[in-house]
């Protein structure tokens, strides 16, 4: 690959400043009294209290997966700490006037349409800001739709009965080591629920960021799509700059009931650590959604932050004629890593799934796609199609696929194409010869390749997402 | 427009120019022809500044500029443009949206204005008309699945967009059945203004019945062993490049 590449992968993360804002932050460690105060701050039920302690008791017996392809230094969970929440956030704020200006101003460097008036665009933002949620817009809108979306602590003492019914419906607490970690300590995150044969008038999203250091974030996110409803999310993260590597570990629950439509999408700019691979963020994320007879979930994840990624947006296929989709695109620079992929378990009758992953590695980075389909014995007739390509950006990174099907019905039809190119000097002389400058030329190339994703994206995203896609390849061609 | 002066050039440390000297004046049509291996495409890859091909001594000035202190995008700017021998496929980028890139990377080094979408919209569906390719060819991925003679009536296409003032043509009459040779003549000749120049490499004579050059030159073994007009050409038609193999030193 040409120098020329290669000068180009250096751009500094653009999202990595540090707010001044005053915080509360625990002090390092996790045992039980940790778990009861996040509880008792949040003003939990006794019943959450104890859904969380569960878990907790769970995860300690737990040991960390190993099997992912992805190495890095042993994470001492004794030194992180489990929550942090901005000061001036202790009684929330009514309304925008009242939010740290700091607040505020931080968001709007990371263009984040908070203000209402200047969200015209039609975007509910729920942000979460370390710990805690800070703000969400367009609440009463929604509410008159019927269309509940409020920090998921919120919606505990709120809705109990709705929690009670779907928290750990899809991910159990004892799920993985990371899911149990998050079932004990989840501070905050969105709770989204639309009513029976409602379509959320507007793209609900959630911004997530780590500001404080040596904090983890594990927010809990659960939509519920009742019978005949439709609903389009995206989520956004960031973090500034450190030296040290951050933990995040999430879990986002999806519900579609009968005839349901939830579109789920991210947008992933964790701070990746430097180009020496010194700092960055651990995201260690489990998502998952189960469909109901008609119903249909589609991730889309656009991946190009984190040190480390270990993520597997998957859909259980439960009802009959449900419907999965998982469009990716994972992009790793320098020396980051990334393991992800997606799960798709068919147990109904004429499920069908689609996969289509794009994995794209410059610099020393390496970058895997891990998939399972398994179509279990009742489901008859279900279908899958795969595609998980590789593009290459120079000569010292790496692209994995580790694709797993399980078949236990000879009635279903099972695809799978797999490719992994490079970014050709052909391909790039070709550009230049026509006037484009290195940096152009070799994002319009990589931008092509995820143009199948990208067209997945909510419009208003897909364009922050190419342009996401020219940052963090800056400095790579090499 | 262009001078060569003395010209070595090598790829991975082997010699493939020996000394070329050319001398071309705006309006001119320059073939040159010559047996495989002679260093034919090289030439236009070292003027264009492709990676790999390094030119050691001589100079080229374009314009009266030093052509080898400029990076390859700045040459395409300055108005050197080569038309590819095999050109290359670039999946998922619209050819539009390529084209438009293009068009627009040259306007800004030209002090213009960026087109706006619509009015490069319209200029690219009549720039299609002029090289027999349908409307549908500008929304497809750049050259993704075209055929060999689309893939080079859409390098005429972007010459013709991109207005350069030398225009290198790379074999390009390789694979192409009479009627898309036709096709690509003609759009050269439409582009012959009296002031913009070409470089016509080439294999055969037979390009040369429709693009009719002003000179010809003969390359083997790295150098020019023979220099004529149009008649030349059809000279090596008759007799092969053989009977000027005593004449490479």
């Amino acid at each position: 690959m040409s120098e020329q590449v290669e000068s180009l992968i250096r751009k500094e993360y653009a999202a990595g400043f540090h707010s001044a804002i005053e915080s509360d932050t625990l002090a390092p460690g996790l045992d039980e009294d940790v778990v009861r105060f996040i509880s008792a701050q949040k003003d939990e039920p006794e019943w959450m209290l104890a859904w969380r302690l569960k878990a907790y008791r769970a995860w300690r017996e737990m040991t960390e997966p190993t099997w992912a392809h992805v190495h890095y230094p042993e994470i001492d969970f004794s030194s992180i700490s489990y929550y942090s929440s901005p000061k001036s956030m202790k009684d929330r704020p009514k309304s925008l006037e009242e939010v740290d200006p700091e607040l505020i101003a931080t968001y709007e460097k990371l263009g984040i349409p908070l203000h209402e008036q200047a969200a015209l665009a039609g975007v509910a933002v729920d942000a979460v800001f370390d710990s805690v949620s800070v703000v969400t817009t367009f609440r009463e809108k929604l509410y008159e739709a019927g269309v509940i979306f409020c920090p998921i602590s919120e919606a505990i003492r709120e809705y109990p009965e709705l929690v009670q019914k779907y928290l750990g419906s899809v991910v159990p607490q004892k799920d993985n080591f990371y899911a149990a970690l998050n079932s004990a300590v989840f501070s905050d995150g969105s709770f989204v629920y639309i009513p029976k044969g409602v379509r959320c008038p507007m793209e609900l999203s959630t911004y997530f960021r780590i500001n404080e250091l040596n904090t983890g974030q594990f927010e809990r996110t659960l939509i519920i799509a009742e019978e005949g409803s439709h609903v389009s999310y995206l989520e956004g993260c960031t973090a500034p700059m450190r030296d040290e590597n951050q933990l995040h570990a999430a879990v986002v629950e999806l519900v579609a009931l009968d005839n349901a439509t939830i579109k789920y999408s991210t947008v992933q700019n964790w701070y990746p650590g430097d180009k020496n691979g010194k700092g960055g963020i651990y995201n260690f994320v489990t998502k998952r959604g189960i469909a109901h007879t008609n119903a249909r979930i589609s991730w889309t994840q656009v991946e190009t932050g984190s040190a480390v990624t270990w993520k597997y947006p998957s859909c259980i296929l439960k009802g009959d004629n449900s419907v999965g989709e998982f469009y990716s695109v994972a992009l790793t620079n320098n020396f980051q890593q990334a393991d992800t992929g997606t799960k798709m378990i068919h147990l109904g009758k004429n499920t069908s799934s689609t996969i289509i992953a794009k994995g794209i590695s410059a610099g020393q980075s390496n970058s895997a796609y891990r998939g399972l389909v398994r179509i279990n014995p009742g489901a008859e007739g279900a279908r899958n199609y795969t595609q998980c390509d590789s593009l290459l950006i120079g000569d010292r990174c790496g692209a994995h696929t580790f694709p797993y099907i399980e078949n236990r019905n000879s009635s279903s039809v099972i695809e799978h194409e797999a490719t992994t190119s490079k970014v050709s000097d052909d391909q790039l002389f070709l550009c230049q010869q026509r006037g484009l400058d290195t940096e152009k030329a070799v994002s319009m190339i990589v931008n092509g390749f995820c143009r199948e994703v990208f067209k997945e994206l909510p419009m208003e995203f897909a364009v922050e997402a190419g342009k996401l896609l020219e940052v963090s390849l800056e400095g790579s061609v090499g | 427009m262009l001078q060569i002066k003395e010209l070595v050039a090598e790829i991975e440390g082997k010699q493939i120019l020996n000394g070329i000297s050319l001398n071309i004046k705006p309006g001119e049509v320059h073939a040159i022809m010559g047996p495989n291996g002679s260093g034919k495409s090289t030439l236009g890859n070292v003027l264009t500044g492709r990676e790999g091909y390094v030119a050691k001594s001589g100079e080229v000035l374009f314009n009266g500029k030093n052509l080898f202190d400029l990076d390859i995008e700045e040459r395409a700017r300055e108005g050197l443009f080569l038309a590819f021998q095999y050109p290359v496929e670039i999946p998922g980028v619209s050819n539009m949206e390529f084209l438009k890139a293009a068009v627009d990377a040259h306007r800004k080094h030209h002090g213009q204005p960026e087109l706006s979408s619509f009015d490069f919209m319209k200029l690219a569906r009549e720039t299609s008309k002029n090289v027999s390719l349908d409307a549908a060819f500008l929304k497809r991925g750049v050259n993704e699945g075209f055929s060999g003679g689309e893939k080079k009536r859409n390098e005429i296409m972007q010459m013709m967009l991109l207005e350069p003032q030398l225009c290198i043509l790379d074999e390009t009459d390789s694979g192409l059945d009479i009627d898309a040779l036709q096709v690509v003549a003609n759009g050269v000749n439409a582009m012959r203004d009296g002031k913009r120049s070409f470089i016509v490499v080439t294999h055969y004579q037979r390009l040369l019945d429709y693009i009719v050059p002003d000179y010809v030159h003969v390359l083997a073994g790295g150098k020019i062993v023979k220099s004529g007009g149009k008649e030349l050409a059809l000279e090596l038609e008759a007799k092969g490049y053989s009977w000027l193999e005593g004449e490479v030193a």
